[in-house]
């Protein structure tokens, strides 16, 4: 196993690990444990649990970053992207839950783990500068209504995380996936011009 | 190199205009010693050997043409069309400066009557003006109007023999090959995303919220500053543009954003990477550069 893929699969364990058990919680022997590496070779790849919890939120950011970015770039109207990116978001909830969980319930409500390098955008860029592509290219093309931004993303955003959240709750009696048309039409209609 | 015994002829003209760019060369500093370079046929205000009777009859040349405003064909001059005395001058010149966004872009005035006028070589962006057929050869000051540190450049290259490179709008690379942004004592402001609280201050970027367009006009006005002295930024005014084709533009003093986002970003960046970088920027608060510089007022 390359160097990066052991990167990448401390990753994804400690994803696991900080989403199932909480943070503080988690220790770094528990993480190097179930990667299967001893703790002094744990620390050759994070030296921190705190660097370990921004590395997180940077990966997170910029896999989402990645993927709306192949969205914005493809065919299609603003209306096919939002359910591109509905599928996607869900999708992703779906088959890699730890992702969403790492960032609704580990990023939002443990800023202090974060601190200063983690201020405002600068962990979350990569993903909040595709939301804004998309939102401009929608505005620039006629097909979304000019308004605040944080209104539009949080619109979108805070719905998507709403749903997710029910779903992690086991509160929503059908799978995400159910839900994709219904939300997107919806999110379509808060946007678009009149 | 010219002797300095050599004096070529020059003719200004004046199209469709304003005086501007007249009254802009007369704030020359050296403008007696750039005179006593050149024997001046006719210009409109400044002492010549000819009246415009005289050039309007069209019997000899000139070595440089300079032209003012926008060229319209049917427009008379000494019962003369432009159309006439800029094919004749321009024919014999060995030189022709168009002075001003009007006539290297058409300006204000083709903004006003897009059926009738153009820049010399230009309308707007394109080279459909009636000297097309001499881009490259007509040098564009454009600028609203003409910096006359740039007319003095031009004239004084000419004068000494040097050639003046231009890039394929017809403005000379020395002088607009930068953007206005550059020199801008607002640049700070800029870096970190700080915007101005209203006009005439000092503190603040004018680009975000202002319809400042000097990141994205190539121009030299913060590196040779007007009368020595200043700049629109300086004195808390947003760059209009004025030296790109598409000036003048509509709503000078509103940056155009979809969804707060603007829509257009520093030339030579692109929208992703200018997004990333101020996303990031705006997410620190600098103390210093939220105060003001001076507060007795």
């Amino acid at each position: 196993m390359s160097k990066a893929e052991r990167k990448e699969n401390i990753i994804s364990t400690a994803l696991k690990l900080f989403a199932e058990k909480g943070f503080y919680v988690t220790t770094i022997p528990d993480i190097a444990a179930k990667v299967g590496m001893s703790v002094g070779n744990f620390y050759n790849y994070f030296s921190s649990k705190d660097i370990l919890a921004k590395e997180l939120i940077l990966y997170i950011s910029e896999y989402l970053g990645k993927h709306i970015r192949e969205i914005n770039e493809g065919e299609g109207s603003a209306k096919d992207k939002i359910r591109a990116i509905v599928t996607f978001y869900f999708t992703m909830a779906t088959e890699r839950p730890e992702m969403i969980e790492y960032f609704l319930r580990i990023y939002l409500s443990n800023r202090e783990v974060f601190g200063e390098s983690c201020e405002g955008m600068v962990c979350v860029s990569p993903f909040i500068t595709e939301m804004m592509i998309f939102f401009d290219d929608g505005v620039a093309g006629g097909e979304l209504r000019d308004q605040d931004f944080f209104s539009a993303f949080g619109l979108f955003m805070g719905y998507l995380g709403g749903m997710v959240f029910l779903f992690g709750e086991k509160i929503l009696p059908e799978p995400l996936s159910h839900y994709e048309a219904s939300i997107a039409e919806n999110i379509y209609r808060a946007l678009k011009t009149v | 190199m010219h002797s300095r015994l050599y004096k070529p002829t020059l003719i200004w003209l004046q199209g469709v205009t304003c005086n501007g760019n007249t009254h802009s060369f007369l704030n020359l500093p050296y403008l007696p010693q750039l005179l006593e370079r050149f024997e001046v046929l006719y210009h409109p205000l400044l002492p010549c050997t000819q009246s415009l009777a005289e050039i309007a009859r069209c019997k000899r040349g000139c070595n440089v043409l300079v032209f003012e405003g926008a060229f319209d064909p049917e427009m008379e001059r000494a019962g003369t069309t432009l159309k006439q005395l800029v094919g004749h001058y321009a024919g014999e010149a060995g030189h022709i400066i168009a002075a001003g966004s009007c006539a290297s872009f058409g300006g204000i005035f083709k903004a006003s009557a897009p059926e009738r006028n153009s820049g010399l070589a230009f309308s707007g962006e394109h080279p459909d003006g009636p000297l097309r057929g001499r881009v490259g050869k007509v040098i564009n000051l454009s600028g609203c109007p003409v910096h006359p540190e740039w007319l003095g450049y031009a004239l004084m290259s000419i004068a000494d023999g040097r050639p003046v490179a231009v890039d394929d709008l017809g403005r000379p690379t020395a002088l607009y090959r930068h953007m206005a942004h550059d020199g801008c004592l607002r640049n700070e402001y800029f870096e970190w995303k700080v915007d101005v609280e209203q006009f005439g201050r000092k503190e603040g970027c004018l680009f975000y919220e202002h319809g400042c367009r000097g990141p994205l006009t190539h121009a030299s006005c913060n590196r040779t500053l007007w009368n020595g002295v200043s700049s629109k930024m300086r004195v808390g005014t947003p760059c209009f543009g004025c030296t790109e084709p598409d000036f003048p533009r509509r709503n000078l003093f509103e940056t155009k954003t979809n969804m707060s986002i603007p829509e257009e970003v520093p030339v030579g960046v692109s929208k992703r990477a200018y997004l990333t970088m101020t996303g990031i920027a705006k997410s620190f608060k600098i103390k210093r550069l939220e105060e003001r510089l001076i507060d007795d007022d």
